[in-house]
Formats: C-alpha cells, structure tokens, sequence
C-alpha cells in the first residue's frame, strides 16, 4: 500500500510583516506516502513549524500561501474554510510542542480528547468516551486519569495524552511539531518509542519536525534539511545523518556528540552565526556567509536541489564532487 | 442517521450536564463561604418571594397606617415606624422584591451586553474590534446620571426602565474586562491546537473561550449586582424610581427626606442599608466560590 498521502508543490508562504513580505518557506517539494516517516530538521526560524501549520491550513491571517499541498484528493491551499476544517485531524493530526500549553488548563484531559472525537465522527459520546479510554491505555495511560486536569499530569505524561488525542480520529498522518522538546533524555526516549510503535501498529505516517537530529534517528525513514525556507538536503535518515554532504547538514551533524564515540564527546563544533532574516535573504547560496567550504559560485549562483544517488542536495560543493 | 439518534446524542448531553451540575453543587456544597453567601441570599430571595405573605400591602397605607409616626422599635414594631407610622420591617420587606428584581435585571441585561460585546470584539479582532470598542469608549464615557435621567423621562419612570438604564451604563466594564481577556486567551496554544482539530469559530469560542472567561464574567456579575442596587437606591434617592413601589433605595430617600438622622430615627436608615450590604455581601461570597469551583487551580486539594 504505497499511495500518496502528502504532495508539496513548490510551496511558497510569507508574511506580512509591517508592510514587507518575509518568505518563511520559499520554495519547498515534499512527497509523503502511507506509512512514511519524514523528518524535517533545521535551525529555529528556518520555516519547518510554517511548512507543517500550511499543511493543515492553519497559517495565520497574514500569511500568504502560493504553490500546493495535496492531501490524498484534497487541495489544502486556498479550500474551503470547511473542507478544511474535515481534513484536520481526521486526516491531518498534530502533536503540539510544550503538550503543558495544548491543553485548556479548566477541561478535564479526557473530555479534551473527546472533544477531538465528537467534532469528526458520528458517535455518541459514551461511546466517544469509551474509544477515549483505549486510546489513554495505548500511550500508556491510566484510563481511569481522564478525569484529571492538565496542571495534574507530568511534561511526559501531557505528552502521551497529547499523542493519544492526535490518534483520536485514527489519521492517516500525524504531524509532531518538536514532540520532545523539554522533556528530558529519558522521557524523550518513551515518548519516540511511542510515536515508532504506534506507526509500526497503524501504519501511521509521521512528519517529525524538529532541531534535534537525534530524534529524527530514532523515528524516521527520511530526512530533509531545511535552511532559509528551502529544503537543502534530503536523503534516508540513517545515511543521511552518518555520512551529511552538504556543509550545513554537516554542521548540524557535527554539533551532536555520538554517543559510543569518545572522540567526539568533547568537541562539538558550533556553527557560528544565525540564519538570514527572511527578508534579507544573501545572493546566491543562502548559507553561503556561515558556510565553512563555501567557494566561487556560492555568493553568486543559488544552487538547485539535485539528486545524487539517493540524495537530493542543493550545493555547488557537493555538485562538484559528484561531477569529479 | 436518524431523528432518533440524534434525540439520544442529546438525552446523553442532558443527563451528562445534569452530572456535571451535580459535581459542581458537591463542591460548592463544601465550601464553606460559598454556602453563608448562599444563605444570606436564600434568606433574601425567600423575603422578596413572599413579600406579599409577610408584609401585605395593606398594611403599608399611608392613610391608615398602623402606629404613630416615627416611633422606635417596639414589640409591635420590630423596627419602629416611618413619618408617616408604616412599619420599617414591612417596608423593607417589600423593598427587598424591588431592589432583587431590579438588580438582577439590570445584571443580566449588562452581562449579555458585556460579554457579547467583550467576546465578539476579542476575539475576531480588526474592525469588529475596532467600531466595538469605540462603541464601548462612547457608553464609558457618557455621564451617567444625566443619561439616566433623559432615559427616564423619554420611556417614563418604572421598574424596566430602571432595570434596563442600570444595565445600558454598567456593561462597557464587562465588555473591556472581558475582551482583555479573549485577547490573551485566543492565542493560547489549545486554541490553535483546537482549531488544528477542526473546531469552529462557535466551537472553540463555546467550549474553550467561554468556560475560560466565564469566572471573569461571574465575578463581574457580583460586582455589577451590587452596583445594579445601589445604583437603583441613587435613581430611587434622585425620584427617578418607580413612583408606586418601594424599594430599599426609596426607603433610604424618605429617611433622608424626613431628616431621620437628625431626629435620631438610626431604625428608618439602618435596616435598608443593612439589606443593601448584606445582599451585595451575599453576593460577592458566592462570586468567590463559584470561582474556586470554576478555575481547578483554586481548589484546595
């Protein structure tokens, strides 16, 4: 069963800021199929959160979105206000970032999830209830805690409700938006145990947004390098992270101690400077002005993204060493 | 998909609130404010119900009243007699039916208004906004008196017409209040995540802005029933009240008008405003409680 779930278009989006427009992403194609798991990795602001909120349309009002985003037989750019809201969460579900502040501190944890249940599918609420408990027993959840309050469950604990409330309307795709960020090493570790076993079970497919590569190791097939809105690398996510070819990917990479490698325990090598403001994008290569190998054309020609075997990169560098 | 199913999704919706009125009544029930404000307001609410039973409105002729004129309190007259021999008590009594009615009326108007205002203005925001915030800075800013005057002699002196000028001047603090509010809340991240979900504008503003600015609004209910009554005694002490009931804020005028402070009569002034502070009192404890049972946060464990 290898349909395409997720297409993305040249996908274009901007914000008004004050008059100016500031592409976020700028640019990008991404093809998702049934049981896939992607990840999106990259520094803060570099437009992974905008690529995943245009995926469910929830961009805000000063947004513009050009190219398209294809769900199944759904076009999710410029539908319909109520079209829309049918496609989020039965078809498109969300993991939130910092679960502590996706759930309304005065409902109770399990009528938040019922919530989800009720707006998508005909069902009575016991039954609605009943289908809620199962799925607090499938994160690993005490059913009998649905009648807490948020501020009584832990960061790991919101966390699995959180999961349990996107599986709610059983998605074919489940967006996790930095599902770890501030949890710690240990409850990170349960929480992407989580996440795998539940799309091994469901056949679910995982877009898993995050600036920690580790993560991404650990739940998914792919993996795309986004930079300044742009996708700049792309490969399997096992090869990708071993052996990184464009100079950022290699950055990122380089930034994480491998655990089991002493070598590299101490040394983690910084990338200095931030990414460019969306609204002062450099000439040429985008990454150019941080880029430790950058040469000639950099500052000059803005590569494309090729592909090279079974990666897609977009760098003169690695151009260059293919064509030798 | 039939009539059917849709009657028991909403029987399941009935006895589920009932349930949950139930769990709030257990908690409120418990709180030990909450119930002396209930109480203070019970016992209120049962003097203006049988008004009627306890203080005829025979006896508060003023032709044939029953004792001398300002007579202090006695057996007879628990709290003495006004100029003209009526019984305080019964006049308080009576008074308690006009100043409740006109105070929850007027509440309830200025809440609908307020927090209408407030949630529509906060929460879609730009023009909405805009022309409703004006509109709430132009009633803010008209002198309320002379409003309530010119309503009062364009829609003549009586109980709505109290009722319903208290409330047109006592809702732009909710609406503010209440917009703030909305404001903050409507970027909080399970608004998104709600609107991720698929939710509506009327869902999300139903099920999770209302029940989060609700003890926002509760607590401006209190503050404004008890504004509605003595703002009913200021209308009432200014002859702008019901000429043909009696209310506390009328009982306090003639007592003023009467000079009972220079006569020493502290029973024809005191027992109205009594009444008056108490029922505010009553009030503002139950706010309190309604508010600990409405924010989790504030239950004590």
């Amino acid at each position: 069963m290898n349909r395409t779930l997720l297409e993305i278009k040249n996908l274009r989006v901007s914000y008004e800021v004050r008059g100016t427009k500031a592409p976020a992403v700028d640019g990008v194609d991404l093809t998702l199929q049934a049981g896939d798991a992607l990840g999106l990795a990259g520094e803060s602001g570099c437009g992974k959160s905008t690529l995943a909120l245009a995926c469910l349309g929830l961009l805000p009002r000063n947004a513009t979105v050009e190219g398209s985003v294809r769900f199944l037989d759904t076009e999710v750019v410029g539908a319909k206000p109520g079209r829309l809201r049918a496609l989020r969460w039965a078809g498109i579900s969300m993991v939130f970032q910092g679960a502590m502040n996706a759930f309304n501190p005065v409902k109770r944890v399990g009528d938040q999830v019922v919530e989800a249940i009720l707006l998508h599918q005909n069902v009575s609420r016991s039954e609605a209830r009943g289908r809620m408990r199962e799925l607090f027993e499938h994160v690993g959840i005490a059913p009998r805690r649905a009648g807490d309050y948020p501020h009584e469950f832990s960061g790991g604990m919101r966390q699995r409700v959180m999961i349990a409330m996107a599986l709610a309307c059983d998605p074919p795709l489940v967006i996790a938006d930095e599902p770890t960020t501030a949890l710690d090493v240990m409850i990170q570790a349960q929480i992407l145990n989580l996440l795998a076993q539940l799309r091994e079970e469901r056949n679910l497919a995982l877009l898993v947004i995050t600036h920690d590569l580790s993560v991404l190791a650990q739940v998914t097939d792919r993996v795309a390098v986004m930079y300044a809105g742009r996708i700049v690398e792309e490969g399997f996510a096992a090869e990708l992270l071993t052996t990184p070819r464009h100079p950022y990917t290699k950055s990122l990479v380089g930034a994480f101690p491998v655990v089991g490698d002493p070598a590299s325990r101490g040394v983690p090598a910084g990338l200095p400077g931030d990414p460019p403001h969306p609204e002062a994008r450099p000439r040429g290569c985008a990454f150019h002005p941080r880029c430790p190998a950058a040469f000639e054309p950099c500052d000059r020609i803005d590569p494309v993204l090729e592909r090279h075997g079974s990666r897609l990169a977009a760098c003169h560098l690695v151009a260059e060493e293919e064509a030798r | 998909m039939s009539a059917q199913a849709t009657r028991s999704a909403r029987a399941v919706r009935r006895t589920r609130r009932i349930e949950a009125f139930k769990a709030s009544a257990r908690l409120f029930a418990r709180n030990r404010m909450g119930v002396a404000g209930l109480a203070i307001l019970t016992v209120f609410v049962i003097l203006a119900l049988f008004a009627d039973v306890l203080a005829p409105e025979s006896r508060l002729s003023v032709t044939d009243a029953p004792g001398a004129p300002l007579e202090p309190p006695s057996a007879q007259f628990w709290l003495g007699t006004d100029e003209l021999g009526r019984s305080v008590l019964d006049l308080v009594i009576q008074g308690s039916q006009i100043s409740l009615l006109v105070g929850f009326l007027a509440t309830a108007i200025s809440m609908l208004i307020g927090a209408l205002v407030g949630i529509t203005a906060g929460y879609f925001g730009s023009w909405t906004d805009v022309v409703l915030m004006r509109l709430t800075d132009w009633f803010l800013v008209i002198p309320f008196l002379p409003l309530a005057i010119v309503l009062a002699a364009l829609l003549g002196r009586g109980l709505f017409v109290i009722a319903f000028v208290i409330g047109i001047v006592t809702w732009p603090g909710t609406a503010r209040v209440v917009r703030a509010q909305v404001l903050t809340l409507k970027e909080r991240p399970y608004v998104e995540r709600a609107r991720a979900l698929g939710a509506s504008d009327r869902q999300i503003i139903g099920r999770h802005i209302l029940p989060n600015v609700f003890p926002l609004i509760f607590a401006n209910t209190i503050l404004v029933v008890a504004v509605a009554i003595l703002t009913e005694a200021t209308l009432s002490f200014l002859g702008l009240g019901d000429p043909f009931s009696v209310s506390w804020g009328s009982i306090l005028e003639s007592a003023f008008a009467e000079g009972a402070i220079s006569l020493g009569a502290w029973w024809y002034l005191v027992p109205p405003g009594l009444c008056i502070v108490l029922v505010v009192l009553g009030f503002t404890m139950c706010g309190y409680a309604f508010d600990e049972i409405l924010d989790p946060r504030l239950r004590k464990r």
